[in-house]
């Protein structure tokens, strides 16, 4: 199992570790539910140094990315970020990522932990196949340790150890600069719902950079938030996550990520098939659910309506925050809009949901 | 962890208290600390008949199912109607507030497969 450059420090942290895309991560320390309230109340530090990074740069690297990835790249400014896709021909999705821009020449792309190699081969292959040749492809990713520090307060401690003005970078922006003398990427960004930062910096800081953090974030209230609370948080927002919502059997349209699925800014990968199913209408809809019994949906338990199966949930959990039951389901288009009752089967019993607006939180 | 001297342990992680002829059943420290938050409990019914070794009820945490299974044979006399409502008092209270159920046992021999608190520490430091 791979580790990061903070795993004796989660470790000694009594965290729990688990294995997730190859890697060792902590998947709890205190609790998830003590975990994630944090992150809505106060702030969280997650280690999330197994994303990947991969550099592409050159002349040619603003047209390489527009035909790879299915957002518009032209919408980029310097120092903006996006999120994006990187689609198959069949419409499936290959990985979601996070698309920074340093120069109109120079960018980089935070990948899946578990997709790096998938997305690196993936790239060269298209790469290969195109006509550019004037770009570099680069996977730096052992290169950054990545923390993600989210949470109301987040922009209060991070204050403490950076010169940078956090106030003006706004949401999907980052900034170069240093926190506790790191030198570190800050980036806007993360996958809570809750406003915080990406901080990217050098694989031998990682250390000293959450260790700065936590300290400044004590009085503050910050803890250490593991993939657990990650995964609870990201499911309130309704945040897709890939295995689950993203993968290649289900187009972006289907996943509610047709805001990132710019189909007229000319051809790219997966556009044509997109396309098509765009103009002979979707099958299916990924539709947000909250039980209204007691139980927990979890992926792939089977969705009901009038005795009939309808789908599948790609995603559940016990909502922290509701205390309900809450899922993300894809299900036949038909049944998205209609009024009749769901039901989820949980085990033996088909337990009663109802469709609500997201995010759920 | 704390494993009271006066239960009877399962390889299972579930506990036993007996008394005259009615077992008391719930899950233990080290179960629910492996859990962690429980969030869903499901329980039989009282009249229930339960078999040693199947699935008598299901706990779930934020991120696992796990059923519980019978320790012992016998019918379900009570439940813990509290703790469908309040899940968190098996992480919070195991031994006490976090029982699940009562049953009459069917064969108190069976009580002999059972561990106790210092073959339950060690199956677990062997595990």
């Amino acid at each position: 199992m791979k580790k990061t450059v903070l795993n004796q420090v989660h470790h000694q942290a009594g965290a729990r570790m688990v294995e997730f895309g190859g890697w060792e991560m902590p998947v709890q320390y205190s609790g998830v539910i003590a975990e994630h309230l944090a992150v809505r109340k106060a702030a969280g530090l997650f280690d999330v140094s197994h994303m990947g990074e991969i550099e592409v740069s050159g002349p040619q690297a603003f047209d390489f990315l527009q035909h790879a990835t299915i957002n518009d790249v032209a919408a980029l400014a310097d120092n903006q970020v996006q999120y994006t896709a990187l689609c198959y021909p069949s419409g499936g999705v290959v990985d979601d990522l996070t698309l920074y821009r340093f120069a109109a020449d120079n960018y980089l792309l935070c990948v899946n932990a578990a997709n790096i190699d998938k997305d690196f081969t993936w790239l060269q292959k298209l790469l290969a196949e195109s006509d550019f040749s004037e770009l570099t492809l680069l996977n730096r990713s052992s290169e950054y340790a990545q923390l993600a520090l989210q949470g109301p307060l987040a922009e209060k401690i991070l204050a403490e150890l950076t010169e940078s003005d956090l106030a003006a970078i706004k949401y999907y922006w980052f900034v170069e600069g240093t926190v506790a003398g790191i030198s570190t990427l800050i980036s806007r960004t993360g996958y809570t719902g809750e406003d915080g930062f990406e901080l990217y910096c050098p694989a031998a800081d990682g250390v000293e950079l959450w260790q700065a953090l936590m300290s400044a974030g004590e009085p503050f209230g910050l803890v250490p938030t593991g993939l657990g609370a990650r995964d609870t948080l990201r499911l309130e927002k309704a945040y897709a996550l890939y295995g689950h919502e993203i993968t290649a059997d289900i187009l972006p349209l289907e996943a509610r990520l047709g805001w990132i699925t710019k189909l007229k800014k000319g051809d790219f990968v997966g556009s044509q098939a997109l396309l098509r199913a765009k103009q002979t209408g979707l099958t299916r809809k990924l539709i947000g659910l909250q039980l209204t019994e007691p139980g927990v949906p979890r992926e792939h338990y089977p969705v009901f309506c009038a005795g009939r199966e309808v789908g599948y949930v790609t995603s559940g959990t016990m909502s922290p925050c509701l205390k309900k039951g809450i899922a993300l389901a894809l299900v036949e288009a038909a049944v998205a809009d209609a009024e009749q009752p769901l039901q989820i089967g949980i085990r033996k019993r088909q337990v009663a949901a109802e469709r609500v607006a997201l995010p759920f939180v | 962890m704390e494993f009271p001297d006066e239960l009877k342990y399962t390889e299972d992680h579930e506990w036993v208290l007996v008394a005259d002829e009615i077992a008391t059943i719930g899950i233990t420290d080290f179960a629910q600390d492996q859990l962690g938050d429980v969030v869903f409990v499901e329980l039989p019914e009282v009249g229930d008949q339960l078999e040693t070794g199947k699935p008598l009820g299901v706990v779930e945490s934020v991120k696992a199912v796990s059923d519980v299974y019978a320790p012992l044979s016998g019918e379900v006399v009570e439940i813990n109607s509290a703790l469908p409502d309040e899940p968190e008092m098996l992480n919070t209270s195991p031994y006490e507030d976090g029982w699940m159920i009562k049953i009459k046992l069917a064969d108190p021999a069976e009580l002999d497969g059972l561990m106790d608190a210092a073959g339950y520490q060690d199956f677990l430091e062997q595990d």
